[in-house]
């Protein structure tokens, strides 16, 4: 098991040395460079200038050796400094990355929390009025275009109702901050729920039907030890799964969420980096996101292993 | 569709007491039951038409959809503009019609070259297997994993010109079509090429394509004459089924600044500006979303309906 995750690490670690090359390449492709910047910024500035800056930074040094470069600096700690920021480039992803987490993991749980017992219910009666209304609604979800949720959502509670703020992030005390959360943590539930629930009834289904839950039906086990003891218990091994597997559809939906509240995490950070011609800022970010879903990944295939020990890794 | 299929479907048919019928005409019947996929079917018809008939709607209502007129801003529904004008005074029902010529056409194109990708690379691993199998199959697990949509805006943000496309390309009007048509085929292939590859697997070892191998003939005749058509529902059920999460996507780029530019009309790039307009004028918010919520829904349940209907297996549905 222990190889298994060193050999994994290994893995992912290449594919991170990859994606950089592969996000340093596409940054270089964005429309305009640093010196362009300066040149916007400051008109005294020749065309001879702007080439003699550009040789100064090394910009007019082929790709190959720029990424290198880059890549000798970030592993000696050196990020860069964010240009909208103007501060260092960790010192400005580090406080998105607790806000990203607080959004993701409360819409996450809460998705869960309500995935659950609507999958197993939909999968123990299947083709009843109640599977097809909770089928019904978990199409909606999937289906509903995150932006316009949230759209639809600050109409109803901000503008119609006016209990709560159309966005941003509050100030100080607890009442401010659940404020503040409740619509983008609804929204990114709301779009996360139905996958969720959709694979919790198939896992169900599947389980169900299994030999070892008539075996324990046939033993004279309550419904309820069947059901929860028995059949969940295998049925969330490929749950856990699906569930990792799909962390990086989870982030793209925190992106969007986080753009249409203004929740300065890591998505609206990453974002407004991209938007902002904030080089710096954007690939380290994009580097971080990437980072964040190799290890939810390798996270998955971990407890796959730990929770079937059927499965063993030679 | 292989004579033991065949056999197998119609035998199910006279069990049920019918007349002998076709292998097409009991899987139309089979999707016939599925409501709520006839009625997707239906709508999504319905929307391809009324898209249609943009230029037709145009011509009736005696109406220039792409016309900005300032003192007609904000307008409620009347009997000339049915649904009232945006932001510039141009009439919203025609710029739905028109938004939905483009969401829908890039939907379909974008799934169509997401399906030819991956049916291609799914016949591929699946008949050849061994480390092109486990490449393709890596390549497609790295590209599900990935958080996909910041990497999606970054490559729509990327300077064609840079790449060595003519100014004059790079810089038209329809350029911003081509480019989310291949950014999404280039995403959106995983789906197909999964399915396509397990199919094609179980095709390789049946005794029509032993006999083809047999009788000497080449690898890409076995795979297009032999295996391809067998695997033609899973490819249709794969590509329904994505079509809606490529229209949901092309909405997202769009609507973040990032798709289809103005002053083309997309869904997505319709609401763009809409979360400053809620205060003033929420209608403008909601109709897009509802035709792009509606649209996604509908290929979702279609594909769903699709999927019962043509899996064997699912014979009593």
């Amino acid at each position: 098991m222990t190889r298994y995750i060193v050999q994994r690490l290994a893995e992912s670690a290449v594919v991170l040395l990859i994606m950089s090359f592969v996000i340093y390449g596409l940054i270089g492709l964005m429309p305009g460079d640093p010196i362009d910047l300066m040149v916007s910024a400051d008109p005294d500035l020749t065309p001879a200038d702007a080439e003699r800056l550009r040789a100064l930074y090394g910009l007019d040094r082929p790709i190959l050796e720029r990424y290198l470069n880059w890549l000798g600096a970030a592993l000696s700690g050196d990020l860069g400094y964010s240009r909208i920021h103007a501060r260092p480039v960790m010192a400005v992803l580090l406080p998105a990355l607790v806000k990203t987490v607080w959004l993701m993991g409360l819409s996450f749980a809460l998705a869960l929390a309500i995935a659950l017992p609507a999958g197993i219910l939909a999968a123990l009666r299947p083709r009843s009025l109640l599977d097809n209304a909770i089928n019904l609604l978990a199409f909606a979800g999937i289906s509903i275009p995150p932006f316009w949720l949230a759209i639809l959502l600050i109409i109803l509670f901000a503008v119609i109702l006016g209990w709560l703020p159309a966005g941003g992030m509050g100030g100080a005390g607890l009442g401010s901050a659940i404020a503040h959360l409740a619509l983008p943590v609804a929204t990114l539930t709301l779009v996360t729920v139905g996958g969720i629930v959709r694979f919790v009834r198939a896992a169900m289904m599947e389980a169900l039907r299994q030999d070892y839950v008539r075996t324990a039906q046939a033993k004279g086990l309550s419904a309820r030890q069947v059901v929860l003891g028995h059949a969940l218990r295998n049925a969330m091994i490929p749950v856990v799964t699906i569930l990792a597997l799909n962390f990086g559809t989870l982030f793209s939906g925190a992106l969007i969420t986080e753009t249409m509240f203004g929740w300065l995490g890591m998505g609206k950070t990453i974002y407004d980096a991209i938007m902002g011609n904030d080089f710096n800022l954007a690939l380290v970010g994009l580097l971080f996101a990437t980072l964040t879903t190799l290890l939810a990944n390798l996270a998955a295939d971990v407890t796959y292993a730990w929770l079937d020990p059927r499965i063993s890794y030679k | 569709m292989s004579g033991g299929e065949k056999f197998d479907l119609t035998a199910g048919a006279a069990y049920a007491g019918g007349p002998p019928q076709t292998v097409r005409a009991i899987l139309w019947q089979r999707f016939l039951r599925h409501r709520l996929a006839v009625a997707s079917l239906i709508v999504l018809a319905l929307l391809v038409l009324a898209a249609l008939a943009a230029p037709l709607a145009e011509a009736a209502f005696g109406l220039d959809a792409t016309r900005v007129s300032l003192l007609e801003r904000f307008q409620p529904p009347s009997a000339k503009h049915w649904l009232g004008t945006d932001e510039l005074g141009r009439d919203l029902l025609l710029r739905l019609l028109y938004g939905g010529r483009v969401s829908l056409l890039v939907g379909l194109a974008a799934a169509f070259c997401a399906a030819l990708i991956g049916t291609a690379l799914g016949l591929l691993a699946g008949y050849y297997g061994g480390t092109l199998d486990a490449f393709v199959m890596r390549l497609a697990d790295g590209v599900i994993a990935l958080p996909l949509l910041p990497l999606l805006i970054v490559l729509a943000a990327v300077d064609l010109s840079k790449l060595g496309l003519p100014a004059a390309l790079a810089t038209s009007e329809d350029v911003s079509f081509y480019r989310i048509v291949i950014l999404i085929s280039i995403v959106g292939w995983t789906t197909v090429a999964r399915l396509v590859r397990g199919a094609t697997l179980t095709m390789r070892t049946r005794e029509f394509v032993r006999a083809a191998e047999a009788l000497g003939a080449r690898a890409p005749r076995i795979m297009l004459v032999h295996i391809l058509p067998n695997v033609v529902s899973p490819i249709i059920v794969a590509t329904t089924l994505s079509a809606g999460g490529i229209i949901l996507l092309e909405s997202v780029l769009s609507f973040l600044g990032l798709g289809i530019q103005p002053p083309i009309a997309s869904w997505g790039n319709m609401l763009t500006g809409a979360q400053e307009l809620i205060w003033s004028d929420p209608a403008l918010a909601v109709w897009p979303g509802l035709l792009i919520f509606v649209t996604v829904i509908a290929f979702n349940f279609l594909g769903d309906g699709l999927q019962d209907a043509l899996d064997p297996r699912a014979i009593q549905g």
